[in-house]
């Protein structure tokens, strides 16, 4: 591993060595994992960062004066600060652990949200897992708030004209993906972000398919909230981020009380803690977020553009090899995109395509991918979807292919 | 034949198939070969929803026997279905109420019926029982 902040030159034959499980069997064959959209494998150091906190530094932490206490809590925060230096953030308590994206998404809409009145409006987009999409409901039905949201092109591009549309002086919070989980558009958030700061509003950045693949930088983009997933950037599940704007947390309520969140309790009246703690009710996932910084450092020693290249690369070979079947089409066809391959194929319906990839050992997610209203946009039950990761190569969009090949042979 | 001999029947011919892809093509013929039912029986009370695929099932007791039709829109599914119905039509409400289905697992394919499986095929069979339990 690289300690001088060099980077090492992109090797995927020598990266896939850090990733166990690419190496198994599934169904008798090698393993082909085209999944990632929906978990990322994770490194040996990730696993072996879980083992090692629990047979060695297991305590609980913040409170305890006792030596195991005090360097689990010095590993967590340590970890708070690795993920405060890869997103840039100014400060380490703008970074709070959650539970994920949907814990972090769902932070927001339930503290941040208090705050708003009848007839605010909040926007999200057309694309948006229903992780961005309910949480906002829940908050319309509470408060009486508006949810408006903005179309999207064939292509899968949000329509930006429309935006500007919907964009009012009531406009309190827009709640967008960075990129899309079903589609793979990377969307044109500074343009959202500045503009929604000039009506007065607030931006939040669902970045679960983002920060594995694109650099982010929270100061630069000028966002108030980003939220992402540890397991979809080789960390381990069950805990996330969210990053805040200071200014904003501290004037947002606690959602949830307990203990770590307080600064006094009595009968008569409870005050509250400092940020991050305000947010973190309860022992947390200690291990995960520990581990988490474990990952983001192992993703840090990697160069990002190098990786963003390789995966544009597959992303460019599948798309051009998938085409060559008949009445296959490709959902998803933004200009701007990463490395998600969304398909469909004239009178092959989506379960059963991943069901045959399964038996040759290929794992690719087929359904709405938590999407139904991207769907039903395009007037489909589904898709097949393959999601690279910088561990995948060429050579197995190659074995992908040739299952695809054998599976519409039997379907068609 | 008996509800039992039916499923050792299935079994039987499953035996022949080592390699996983060769019993799909069978169940996918076994899909194709199953009569569609009818649009106007496509209704949304017979639908049953699952996450992924989608399944129709129409119930009815004739001379004191069950008599099941269904469809699906992915054609595995509907292979399955097509097992599923071979097995359990033209039984007794209480043959069917009361079947253990080990077939299914005996040919490996016990996966589409777990209720995590989202195909629609679990409460399929559970709404198969129900109709047999309210019939007898």
């Amino acid at each position: 591993m690289i300690t001088d902040g060099i980077s090492i030159p992109f090797d995927v034959s020598r990266i896939r060595k850090d990733f166990p499980t690419l190496h198994r069997q599934v169904n008798g064959r090698e393993l082909v994992y085209f999944d990632n959209g929906a978990t990322s494998q994770k490194p040996q150091l990730v696993i072996d960062a879980i083992t090692e906190y629990y047979t060695e530094n297991n305590a609980n932490i913040h409170r305890g004066v006792h030596y195991l206490s005090q360097l689990a809590t010095t590993q967590y925060e340590d970890a708070r600060k690795i993920i405060q230096n890869y997103i840039n953030a100014p400060l380490s308590e703008e970074v709070l652990f959650t539970k994920g994206t949907t814990d972090s998404i769902n932070l927001v809409a339930s503290s941040l949200g208090e705050l708003f009145s009848e007839g605010d409006e909040i926007i999200i987009s057309a694309m948006e897992h229903h992780s961005n999409i309910v949480p906002w409901q829940m908050l319309c039905e509470r408060k009486g708030c508006t949810l408006k949201v903005i179309p999207i092109n064939e292509a899968g591009e949000l329509m930006m004209n429309e935006f500007d549309q919907l964009l009012t002086p009531k406009t309190k919070l827009v709640s967008v993906t960075h990129i899309s989980n079903t589609l793979g558009t990377i969307n044109p958030i500074e343009e959202i972000i500045k503009k929604t700061h000039d009506v007065g509003g607030y931006v939040l950045i669902d970045g679960a398919q983002s920060v594995q693949h694109i650099k982010v930088d929270v100061q630069a983009l000028d966002c108030d909230f980003f939220a992402f997933s540890a397991h979809k950037v080789f960390g381990p599940t069950g805990v996330g981020v969210l990053y805040g704007k200071k200014e904003i947390l501290d004037q947002m309520p606690p959602y949830q009380g307990g203990g770590d969140m307080i600064a006094k309790v009595t009968f008569e009246k409870t005050t509250y803690n400092e940020l991050p703690h305000k947010f973190e009710a309860g022992t947390p996932n200690i291990s995960g977020g520990i581990c988490l910084g474990t990952a983001i450092s192992y993703l840090s020693e990697l160069d990002l553009n190098a990786i963003q290249a390789h995966e544009t690369e597959l992303a460019k070979y599948a798309e051009e090899k998938l085409l060559q079947f008949e009445g296959l089409r490709i959902i998803g066809t933004a200009e701007h995109k990463t490395s998600v391959v969304s398909f469909i194929v004239d009178g092959v319906h989506p379960f059963d395509l991943g069901t045959l990839l399964d038996k040759q050992g290929i794992a690719v997610r087929t359904g709405h991918h938590c999407t139904q209203p991207l769907m039903d946009f395009y007037q489909i039950p589904g898709t097949v979807r393959a999601s690279f990761a910088f561990y995948n190569t060429k050579e197995e969009i190659d074995v992908f292919i040739h299952a695809v090949e054998r599976s519409l042979n039997m379907l068609k | 034949m008996t509800l039992e001999e039916k499923q050792q029947e299935i079994i039987d011919e499953f035996a022949i198939y080592d390699d996983w892809m060769d019993k799909y093509e069978y169940i996918i013929e076994l899909g194709k070969e199953l009569p569609i039912i009818s649009d106007e029986n496509k209704t949304d009370d017979k639908l049953i929803e699952g996450c992924q695929s989608r399944v129709w099932l129409n119930t009815a007791v004739e001379d004191g026997k069950m008599s099941f039709t269904a469809d699906s829109d992915a054609i595995i599914t509907k292979g399955i279905i097509g097992l599923l119905i071979r097995v359990l039509n033209d039984e007794t409400p209480k043959e069917v109420a009361t079947s253990d289905l080990r077939f299914i697992k005996e040919i490996g394919l016990h996966e589409h019926l777990s209720p995590t499986r989202s195909n629609g095929l679990a409460s399929m069979v559970k709404k198969m029982k129900l109709s047999a339990i309210a019939a007898s």
